[in-house]
């Protein structure tokens, strides 16, 4: 009785144990299988004209999304210049300066703004922008991805500089030097590699964003100059071409996915790597 | 004391930029307007979606959440074939990632080494990074043939007599859009979940180890139901990552403003509507009607989200006690 009783213990204690991390498996397996399938179908769909050519029009073959690449990179500089800043003086003040009651409802604001969908967050820079300039521009994609850097960008910021010990902050304030003093010249920069990371990662989040472009910078067959016409982004593009009934358009939004996810990959495990090897700045005062 | 000195215009300028700088309050008032624009920000979403879907509200009322006609030729808009769609796919979604996500959690907390389990979670988070639009192209074109050729036969097979396994399958449907759903919320349920069951303090282990308890016991007895609040938290907070997620639903949802009890049937979301007729809303009221989709969805998410906060907070609290 006794021993069966501790066998059939120990054997759940196996079997449902061994479930669990039947579920890490499973969600790690589809992770390699998503990166595997895009490596595989997204190289061989890559070629050079990819980053050079403007894309064909409908019914030829080739052509490229040279004009997507760099409208990415437009609408992601400009959503920085907007967000970052806003984030990190946000991020600067919950660590520095704020209240306790300030604070935690500054912090519970920021989370509600980071889950706020990203195509209402769309709808919003349509109404703001767009509406009163009178047509989509690369200007209103930018601010659309700007106001989702901004969440993500104060809570990463108040982290790092949490983690910066109050010793330093101590010694500058005690060398006569201003709060303010202490902050710009000592404080930040003892976390500035942390929070140029977070800013990368916080970018790698916000490039693969397709919903809030969609009537914000909408899209464009041809190059876009300046800041007020519509433009291509490689997201926007990958959905166009997904949804076409075209052999030659999938084959090409396999190409820029794979370029999309790279990129973002690469962003993501730098930044872990420089993340984890500062891992004692890391270990601050939860928020 | 230096004698006064004739300045020129940008060394005055400069001074003068010096000066408000150096300022003790300059950096205090400096970022406390940062941290108001996040404020002002979130109320101005708010306030725009409320005022530009005025006209929406003024001509149909409530009845816009219930009416299930979307005609915009007719002028007739309703809200439900949208919200039946949202709230359909992000259950199916959450009932797929809830167990694989608490299982991985369970995993990565009480019985992976540490290092083992950093990499591993790191790994799961990398699954939340890849953009939704790549999660929608590997919907249409390699979850729809696997679901076509092996999975859904097997399931009509089995349980075809049930109404929610009725009707023909085309590929795209409420069905394809939970799955794709819930891989991508699965990150969100195995971070927070793993990181509240860490913060469970190590006392309540070691007290029901020692009552004779095996691994697993405590585990599911103690060990879990301490963290449930936090736990409850991950699963709003996916659950609010679902309902607001818009490419890859769009991509893999049939698109198609309908109420069907089969989940093989092709629907619509909130969001996927907003996404795909946008552009094309020609006439006040039509693009008055998608904001005020946009604004249920907002209220909806904010709601889930505030709930999910609050229920994490609590953990953590009780946990540091």
């Amino acid at each position: 009785m006794m021993v069966s009783y501790s066998v059939r213990k120990r054997g759940s204690n196996i079997l449902m144990f061994g479930l669990t991390g039947l579920c890490t498996a499973l969600t790690i397996g589809v992770l390699f299988y998503i990166l595997g399938y895009l490596l595989w179908h997204g190289v061989s769909a890559l070629s050079l004209s990819f980053f050079t050519h403007l894309p064909a029009p409908v019914g030829e073959t080739g052509g490229g999304m040279a004009n997507a690449i760099v409208g990415s990179g437009k609408v992601l500089l400009l959503a920085t210049i907007i967000g970052v800043p806003i984030g990190f003086l946000g991020g600067v003040y919950l660590s520095e300066y704020a209240g306790i009651k300030m604070a935690s409802l500054i912090r519970y604001v920021t989370d509600l703004l980071n889950g706020v969908p990203s195509i209402v967050i769309g709808i919003v820079a349509y109404t703001l922008v767009v509406l009163p300039m009178g047509h989509f521009s690369t200007l209103a994609g930018g601010v659309a991805l700007g106001i989702m850097m901004i969440p993500i960008a104060v809570r990463s910021t108040e982290e790092f500089l949490r983690a910066v010990p109050q010793t330093q902050r101590d010694a500058a304030l005690a060398l006569g030097a201003t709060k303010w003093q202490a902050i710009t010249t000592v404080v930040i920069p003892y976390a500035l590699r942390s929070i140029i990371t977070g800013t990368m990662l916080n970018l790698a989040r916000v490039a693969g964003e397709t919903a809030p472009l969609l009537f914000t910078s909408l899209n464009n067959q041809f190059w876009s100059s300046g800041w007020g016409q519509p433009t291509a982004t490689l997201p926007v593009m990958i959905f166009t071409y997904a949804i076409s009934p075209y052999d030659d358009w999938h084959r090409q939004a396999w190409a820029a996915a794979f370029v999309l996810l790279a990129l973002v990959l690469i962003i993501n495990v730098a930044a872990h790597g420089v993340l984890s090897r500062s891992k004692h700045l890391r270990r601050g005062p939860a928020g | 004391m230096p004698p006064t000195q004739i300045l020129t215009r940008p060394q005055r300028m400069r001074r003068k930029i010096r000066q408000i700088w150096g300022h003790d309050n300059f950096g205090h008032i400096l970022t406390m307007a940062a941290g108001a624009a996040i404020l002002i920000i979130t109320g101005v979403i708010f306030y725009e979606l409320f005022a530009q879907s005025s006209l929406s509200r003024h001509a149909f009322g409530l009845n816009f959440l219930f009416t299930k006609v979307w005609d915009p030729v007719a002028g007739i808009f309703g809200a439900l074939p949208f919200i039946y769609g949202t709230v359909v796919t992000s259950i199916l979604a959450l009932l797929m990632a809830v167990p694989l996500g608490l299982g991985s959690a369970i995993f990565l907390a009480e019985l992976a080494p540490p290092r083992l389990s950093d990499t591993l979670s790191f790994l799961t988070e990398l699954l939340a990074a890849v953009p939704s639009v790549i999660y929608g192209l590997l919907g249409i074109f390699v979850l729809i043939p696997v679901l076509h050729t092996s999975i859904i036969p097997l399931l009509k097979n089995w349980f075809g007599f049930l109404p929610i396994f009725g009707g023909d399958f085309f590929g795209v449907s409420y069905l394809t859009a939970g799955v794709v759903l819930s891989i991508m919320i699965v990150p969100f349920i195995v971070s927070v979940s793993r990181e509240v069951l860490l913060a469970v303090p190590q006392d309540q282990r070691e007290a029901s180890l020692a009552l004779g308890g095996t691994h697993w016991q405590t585990t599911w007895r103690v060990v879990v139901p301490f963290a449930m609040k936090g736990i409850l938290g991950s699963i709003f907070l996916a659950l609010a990552r679902a309902l607001g997620e818009t490419m890859a639903v769009t991509m893999v949802i049939g698109n198609n403003p309908q109420i069907k009890a089969s989940l093989l049937a092709p629907g619509y979301s909130i969001a996927a509507i907003i996404a795909n007729e946008f552009t094309e809303a020609v006439g006040n009221l039509y693009l008055s009607s998608l904001i005020e989709l946009g604004l249920v969805l907002f209220i909806l998410t904010i709601v889930i989200n505030g709930l999910a906060r609050l229920l994490i907070l609590a953990t953590a609290r009780r946990a540091s006690r």
